[in-house]
């Protein structure tokens, strides 16, 4: 039997093929041993299809909590007894974080509600949000907002949104254990929107909710299968009041495993360091996930979580020689 | 934060009082939270966080900032008050 990182060398690094879901589940039982040399491969790999640079966004909530929906990892949720209080962002200060996201070189910023969908208020503050931060930087910027319409993918398009996020979050045979408000494929139509008209798609999810190691396999295929231009990487943070606020934080070396069976999985995608990452990983493991697959990170605080400090970030990644990818290499 | 005749009583973590003697957990978690419960009267807050960083408001002790000083000005929308 061929060894798997062997084949992960001919097949992903070689030929850029990402893996298949049997082959990630042979990853993703690596002994503790194989650890190093599973990362240099998913590093090389990264190397050799992406390149170097590193890619760095900042995200805001412009509406937070009192979400309908019972994502059982989501502090906003309005179904759980959660200290997130609702709260909704004004333009001058949405565009005041836009400018000092720009600042810290990020050449992303990703706008994020918390609702199933947006409404009619929700769409206008948008507009005016993104229309408002084009004047002021030069930042490419994205967005987070639920289920869409076909109208209202049509209308981000149209201003300009260059990036949408919405995350399967998990595969598609555990997400019925995370989510019961909607499924999965309600998720994929709106990915399948979002494609079609042009924005790029972002799409990924949080590990360590409580799936099996087949159910990893399972979700790296399914966004291969899926092609995302970004997929974001987040590690449950188990959050005080939600049905997932007392399931352990998951094993440094396991998030490293995924970590690098996501990349053989997705030779070209843009792989982002999200959140959870300070909770499992800590400084040094922040740094082996650099080097074994990621290649962009989320700079700063999160939703409603903090980070670590832009300039952590920005410092380990001139330490590393990989430099920050410029505005002009993402358009 | 007005908390002129006021003192600390409360976690801004867990919102629990201060005599309560299970806080190191809160410490711990404030490196990576924002404080979600006022510390002089412990009621929950507004909190936004922005890549930078957060604030936060008391309806009753007034706003919050991560730079450590109150402000009279943020731009929190009044309907996130209700």
């Amino acid at each position: 039997m061929t060894d798997i990182l062997d084949t992960a060398r001919q097949q992903v690094l070689e030929e850029g093929r990402g893996l298949d879901e049997r082959q990630l589940r042979e990853v993703l039982t690596l002994p503790d041993d194989r650890l190093a040399d599973l990362l240099q491969v998913a590093h090389e790999v990264r190397m050799r299809w992406c390149g170097p640079e590193v890619e760095v966004e900042g995200i805001v909530s412009v509406k937070t909590g009192g979400c309908p929906e019972d994502c059982h990892f989501c502090s906003q949720s309005g179904q759980f007894q959660s200290p997130v209080r609702a709260a909704w962002l004004d333009i001058p200060s949405l565009v005041k974080a836009a400018v000092e996201t720009a600042a810290t070189g990020a050449t992303e910023f990703c706008i994020v509600a918390a609702v199933r969908g947006p409404d009619a208020r929700l769409m206008k503050q948008v507009r005016e949000g993104v229309a408002a931060i084009r004047e002021a930087v030069d930042i490419n910027v994205a967005c987070s907002l639920g289920m869409l319409t076909q109208e209202q993918v049509d209308e981000l398009a149209e201003i300009g949104v260059h990036r949408y996020n919405h995350n399967l979050e998990t595969a598609r045979s555990y997400f019925p254990d995370v989510v019961t408000t909607h499924t999965w494929e309600e998720r994929w139509e709106t990915l399948t929107m979002v494609r079609d008209a042009g924005m790029e798609v972002c799409c990924g999810g949080i590990i360590g909710m409580g799936e099996t190691i087949e159910q990893r396999a399972e979700f790296a295929a399914q966004l291969g299968e899926l092609g995302p231009d970004e997929v974001p990487m987040n590690f449950l943070n188990p959050r005080p009041g939600t049905p997932f606020g007392d399931l352990p934080v998951m094993d440094s070396k396991d998030a490293l495993r995924t970590i690098a069976a996501f990349r053989l999985a997705l030779p070209r995608t843009i792989l982002r360091f999200a959140g959870g990452r300070e909770i499992t990983l800590g400084d040094l493991g922040t740094e082996q996930g650099l080097l074994g697959g990621i290649n962009a990170v989320i700079v700063g605080n999160y939703l409603t979580t903090l980070g670590r400090p832009a300039t952590s970030d920005l410092d380990l990644l001139d330490e590393l020689s990989m430099p920050v990818k410029a505005l002009s290499a993402t358009l | 934060m007005s908390g002129a005749g006021d003192e600390a009583m409360f976690c801004g973590q867990c919102g629990l009082t201060l005599a309560e003697p299970r806080h190191e957990g809160c410490a711990l978690r404030a490196t990576l939270e924002p404080p979600r419960y006022c510390t002089f009267c412990g009621r929950r807050m507004i909190v936004q966080v922005t890549p930078t960083g957060w604030w936060a408001r008391c309806s009753r002790h007034g706003d919050l900032t991560s730079a450590g000083s109150a402000t009279s000005d943020l731009e929190l929308d009044d309907e996130a008050l209700g």
